[in-house]
């Protein structure tokens, strides 16, 4: 590995001078678990990596069930599932954190990292993408917010300019008669990357009968995870039925533009892209159900 | 457990705990890439981005001007050995191969193929430095499977291998480095008489013996030309003589200290970096310790061959298999010398046949030269062998655990390639597998299947030696050549402690460097527990002959009035004058001083072991992956020492077996790059993808052993991968020819399957 | 030279204070700076769980921790396991079960399960593979170290006033 500068700031304006300061030479260390191993690799390189984890905005976990979900950048996933009040308002999230790594990895590594990191395959992306995740991202001068859809832009690419990181993530409070899950494809049980990846989040009406509305994202299947909005419009305002969620799959199906790689064939990501979105699907349905 | 145990033993099949295993679980256990010497410098190992290259030219100016750096080599740095190499011929190994292997001088044969090598004050310096060494490679077109290589005009890995054709030296060039032929009776008649024959083409890719602990090697030259070489061996007298050959030294210059090793598997018996080590701290002076990365475990050291299988057997309505032919043509990597022999023995080896031909072919390929793996070549045969089985028996309709009753082998049978057997346990265990509650179990869910299958692997013996030393408390030093992988140490030590009559505790083993013990064989080939056991039953009866000598003195009898048993000496005529191991062992001191013992076998007659596996699956039809649900291995150990380290034998070759079944393979781009060479993508099993797997050790004692050891650790890994294809037919109708059986190829299966259906 | 990070840390209950250039690893400051060799590399890139060592109460991969991110924190590794009066449990369970073949993967499947069973002393077997899958063992099949942490599991239990 590349010699570097190793900084960890304890205020947040610091740390946003630190980045700026080096610009595309600077990189943000939360739980590390994909910056080491590309910097070890020679996948990537930098000359500074800042350390956040002693900042408290990027470090913040709070939920309220009127404002929602504020989840700092550099809040590891254990974090996250081991909350009890965010575990039981979101579900969905607590599926893909759960599924990040082993039980190693999920003790380091950020949702908000996943995100930077821009895989295409991210589990934790098309989770947030479904539940309507907000990223707030800030430099030195100023802050922006944008959809989670937008954040990412290629893969290990995304929306940050040099000098920008990504501070947190709001995710709304879950409305009445909503549910969601994240479901991913791999060849083992554990310790591997997805295939495909789908996050599906809907919201019933009241006798749980119709979709008012749905949101399904997909992973793997794209240069970046990939908000399919038909697959959301064919569900709302239908009956919950299997023909309904066929529908979606079929537009799940339609949305994706999978390559072939190591991890698996064109064909084999598209078939299962329509197999995981009905398994999300009846899932999220199921929670919805029992909200 | 279910064991049919001896009688007459006090410590054989106990379970002690092992010796090393304080050590081991406190952390304080060394192995190799644990040793630190003062002055240590770290080599880092440059290795070709080309899968098939010519070598210009090497400059490495830029990097031995980085601070930090200390010496640099290249093949250059090699002694030149052409003599030797004339004079050696083809010993264990082709040494001009292991050289080139080594460090290649003229043509990079596989991406991975080290080139050169920095030796710098950290490691991080020593990687910089490869990035600054400049190598002018002339790229060439690769070979990456024994189709490619075997086509006329294919790109030649050798421009001097001519093929051995059946004896018979070829005239032209060629990546076939071998075709050779066992036969037997004949197999065209024996088709003849079938009344089913079924015959199949399979495929399985190239894998890794996956120990979770890289090659490492520290050496350090001395001033006085001595070269001390610490490192994880499968053989220390192997390594050093790879090493002294490869350096051009005499054997006793080099000394191999073993230090403990994490996994081989068969994959730490070739040298890659002990010459390399030792070269750099020639040229530095100072001890250089280098550990190989993780992809360069994967792309640098030898996997197991992919092996390409053509198969056709032939049965009547009896069950009787009447004729059986099988073609195995192996991936030897980038030299010649795959396990395709050890194939071609194993393949037909748990069946008494007629008529049989097997043909095998050493195929050379692009890719690191092929290593041995957990009963090499026998893996991929069996998967040939047992799901043509599988299928006869379905076509016959016939219990495939009947039919292996009705063609099975026993005392007095012959292999194809002519050995006939003695003692053997297969109908044992096929007996004891179908006796097994888990083999008429309900599979209680839809998309499941049950699978058996059976393999067979020969265990070997061969030299070693072993050293015991009383102490006037009653224990016994112990001091071994025997790299433990396993547990061996205690499986050797309660040999010795059987004979002597006294507790496992109270032997102490130690492995040595191969200065301070007799020439032992490497721990492969499942032989340690019998040929080192042997070793130190024979030490154990030294020690016990003079104990007896000492009792007699003491007593003032002849030697023959005097008795042991149990650890205990008494006068014949006198039954109440005795004294036990440990009242004898604090009088040697001043009754004539200490007692030590040795022995030094070359032991033969190891017993072949068979293994039978029976395995539940689901398959989830929308997603083509299969899950193994429970697990059962059946066994003849012949005797199990200790039955918790036979145990995890089995268990863990029955794991590794489900790794290569289901998603373990070196996935190669066009350019034959290895795509995947990372615990992340190269998928061996986790905790969560295996079931508790049970284990069923069967005893049909080897009688060319004292305690009827056979050895235990290779044969569990022949039958899994066989035994889920049949159990993957069971529950989706598909017969899987193809490994890995991963989800991407099963769907695909399924897919074509219902649109034949449609 | 190279710029030098001082970090202090609390290594096995010891303050230690050590000097380290910001890309090395946890891993190689308790290996190569501290000589702490217990804590074994298998991948280096968080595949294996051999690196596995406790930092402030959890489960971390050591390869995939710089040492100077443990300025001012905790770090058990499996040298800290055994206490002046014997082994862990969890020690005494591996030895029993005959749980470690080669044994290189052992230290880290040891401080994983010690970090499970911290947490919650009653895991079932699924939960312990599910715990214990980032870890990789190539000698066992698994089944008989899962047997040991259910099998310590138990004697905690008895052990326990």
């Amino acid at each position: 590995m590349r010699s570097f500068e190793y900084v960890a700031p304890r205020v947040l304006s610091e740390a946003l001078a630190a980045v700026a300061e080096r610009g595309e030479r600077a990189r943000v260390l939360a739980g590390g678990t994909d910056i080491l191993v590309q910097l070890r690799a020679g996948r990537r390189q930098v000359d500074r990596l800042v350390d956040v984890k002693a900042i408290p905005e990027v470090n913040e976990l709070s939920y309220d069930p009127h404002r929602g979900l504020r989840l700092g950048a550099a809040v590891p996933c254990y974090r996250v599932y081991e909350q009890g009040s965010v575990a039981q308002a979101y579900p969905g999230l607590i599926d893909a954190v759960s599924l990040v790594g082993g039980t190693q990895i999920q003790g380091r590594a950020s949702v908000g990292g996943n995100l930077c990191n821009a895989a295409p395959s991210g589990d934790t992306i098309p989770a947030l993408i479904a539940l309507g995740a907000v990223c707030i991202v800030a430099s030195p001068a100023t802050t922006r917010e944008m959809p989670a859809e937008d954040f990412c832009t290629a893969p290990g690419r995304t929306v940050l300019q040099p000098g920008e990181m990504l501070v947190n993530l709001r995710i709304p409070p879950p409305a009445r008669r909503s549910g969601a899950a994240y479901l991913r494809f791999i060849p083992r049980n554990e310790m591997d990357i997805a295939v495909v990846g789908v996050g599906a989040s809907v919201v019933l009406d009241d006798a749980r009968q119709r979709f008012v509305s749905a949101r399904i994202a997909l992973g793997a299947v794209a240069p970046t995870p990939l908000l399919v909005k038909a697959a959301g419009e064919a569900l709302a305002g239908q009956d919950v039925s299997e023909r309904s969620i066929e529908a979606a799959a079929a537009a799940a199906m339609a949305a994706a533009r999978p390559i072939t790689d190591m991890r698996g064939t064109v064909e084999q990501r598209r078939h299962l892209v329509g197999a995981l979105t009905r398994r999300a699907l009846r899932r999220a349905i199921q929670r919805a159900s029992e909200e | 457990m279910t064991s049919v145990s001896g009688k007459g033993v006090q410590v054989v099949g106990t379970r002690p705990i092992r010796h090393d295993g304080m050590d081991k679980v406190t952390g304080r256990a060394l192995y190799g890439a644990d040793i630190q010497l003062p002055g240590l410098l770290y080599g880092k190992v440059l290795r070709s981005p080309h899968a098939h290259a010519r070598i210009k030219s090497i400059d490495t100016s830029r990097a031995e001007a980085l601070p930090g750096v200390r010496a640099i080599i290249t093949a250059q740095d090699m002694p030149d050995i052409t003599e030797r190499i004339g004079e050696l011929g083809e010993t264990m190994y082709n040494l001009s191969y292991l050289k080139e292997n080594v460090l290649a001088s003229r043509k990079v044969l596989y991406k991975g193929h080290a080139v050169a090598a920095v030796a710098a004050t950290s490691p991080h310096i020593a990687e910089e430095a490869l990035a600054l060494i400049r190598v002018e490679y002339e790229p060439l077109p690769p070979v990456m499977n024994v189709k490619e290589a075997m086509t006329k005009g294919a790109p030649l890995l050798h421009e001097d291998l001519v093929t051995d054709e059946l004896g018979k030296n070829g005239t032209q060039p060629s990546n076939v480095a071998k075709h050779f032929r066992f036969q037997k009776g004949d197999v065209e008649k024996g088709f003849q008489q079938a009344d089913v024959i079924v015959e199949r083409e399979l495929q399985t890719a190239t894998v890794h013996q996956g120990y979770l602990e890289p090659q490492n090697a520290t050496a350090l030259w001395g001033a006085d030309g001595n070269v001390t070489v610490w490192c994880s061996t499968q053989g220390a007298f192997m390594t050093r003589e790879q090493v002294y050959q490869l350096l051009d030294l005499s054997e006793a210059k080099v000394k191999v200290v073993p230090m403990e090793i994490g996994g081989g598997f068969g994959g730490k018996i070739s040298a890659y970096l002990e010459p390399v080590a030792a070269l750099l701290s020639r040229k530095t002076g100072r001890p250089v310790k280098v550990v190989m990365s993780r992809s360069e475990v994967f792309e640098g050291t030898g996997p197991t061959p992919a092996a390409h299988i053509k198969v056709k057997m032939g049965a009547n309505r009896a069950g009787r298999i009447t004729g059986a032919e099988i073609s195995l043509y192996y991936e030897a990597g980038a030299f010649p010398g795959s396990a395709v022999q050890a194939g071609a023995m194993c393949a037909f080896a748990c069946y008494n046949l007629e008529n049989a031909q097997v043909d095998g072919y050493d195929v050379v390929v692009n890719k690191p030269k092929s290593a041995a793996y957990r009963a090499p070549g026998a893996t991929q045969a069996a998967l040939a062998v047992e799901t043509v089985i599988d299928e006869l028996c379905e076509r016959i309709g016939m219990d495939p655990l009947e039919f292996r009753l009705v063609n099975g082998v026993k005392e007095g049978d012959r292999r194809v390639d002519g050995p006939a057997y003695r003692r053997i346990g297969y109908l044992e265990v096929v007996k004891a597998t179908r006796e097994h509650p888990h083999y008429s179990a309900p599979l209680g869910g839809p998309n499941r299947g049950r699978g058996v299958a059976t393999g067979f692997w020969f265990n070997a013996g061969g030299p070693s030696s072993c050293y015991l030393s009383v102490n006037a408390d009653g224990t016994v030093g112990m001091v071994e050549g025997s790299t433990d992988i396993g547990g061996s140490r205690v499986a050797v030590a309660m040999q010795a402690a059987e004979v002597l009559g006294i507790p496992a505790e109270a032997v102490k083993p130690v492995v040595a460097d191969t200065d301070s013990v007799g020439y032992t064989s490497v721990t492969g080939g499942s032989s340690v527990a019998f040929k080192t056991g042997l070793a130190a039953y024979e030490a154990a009866q030294d020690v016990k002959r003079q104990m007896v000598e000492r009792a007699a003195r003491i007593w003032e009898k002849p030697v023959e009035e005097v008795e042991s048993a149990n650890g205990v000496f008494h006068l014949k005529s006198d039954p109440e004058l005795k004294m036990t191991f440990k009242d004898l062992a604090a009088r040697l001191l001043t009754t004539g001083g200490p007692i030590t013992g040795r022995a030094s076998v070359n032991a033969r007659g190891a017993g072949p072991g068979f293994a039978a596996h029976i395995v539940d699956v689901e398959v989830d039809p929308e997603t083509g992956k299969t899950q193994v649900l429970r697990y059962t291995t059946v066994q003849d150990v012949g005797r199990a020492i200790h039955p918790s380290y036979v145990e995890g034998q089995m268990q863990g070759g029955a794991a590794q077996g489900v790794g290569w079944a289901l998603n373990e393979e070196y996935v190669y781009n066009k350019q034959g790059d290895m795509t995947n060479s990372t615990f992340l993508d190269y998928r061996m099993p986790t905790s969560l993808d295996l079931p508790m797997i049970d284990t069923v050790i069967v005893e049909v004692p080897n009688p060319t052993h004292p305690y009827g050891v056979r050895g235990v650790g290779e044969v569990p890994i022949v039958p899994p991968p066989a035994a889920i294809a049949n159990a993957i037919y069971g529950a989706i109708g598909i017969r899987m020819t193809t490994l890995p059986m991963s989800p991407g190829k099963v769907l695909e299966a399924l897919q074509a399957k219902g649109k034949r259906q449609r | 030279m190279l710029e030098r990070l001082r970090v202090q840390t609390l290594v096995n209950g010891e303050e230690i204070e050590f000097l380290c250039e910001p890309r090395q690893s946890l891993l190689e400051a308790l290996r190569d700076i501290l000589k702490l060799t217990g804590t074994k590399e298998g991948c280096n890139d968080g595949n294996c769980g051999a690196c596995s060592v406790i930092l402030n109460g959890r489960l971390v991969d050591s390869c995939l921790v710089l040492a100077a991110e443990v300025q001012g924190a905790t770090v058990e590794t499996v040298e800290g396991l055994a206490g002046p009066t014997g082994l862990h449990p969890l020690q005494q369970s591996f030895l029993e079960q005959a749980a470690l073949q080669c044994g290189i993967c052992t230290p880290g499947f040891l401080m994983a399960a010690k970090a499970l069973l911290d947490r919650e002393p009653h895991p079932s077997e699924a939960r312990v593979r599910l715990w214990l899958a980032g870890n990789l063992c190539r000698c066992t099949g698994y089944d008989k170290i899962v047997r040991a942490v259910l099998d310590a599991a138990d004697k905690m239990e008895v052990a326990r006033p």
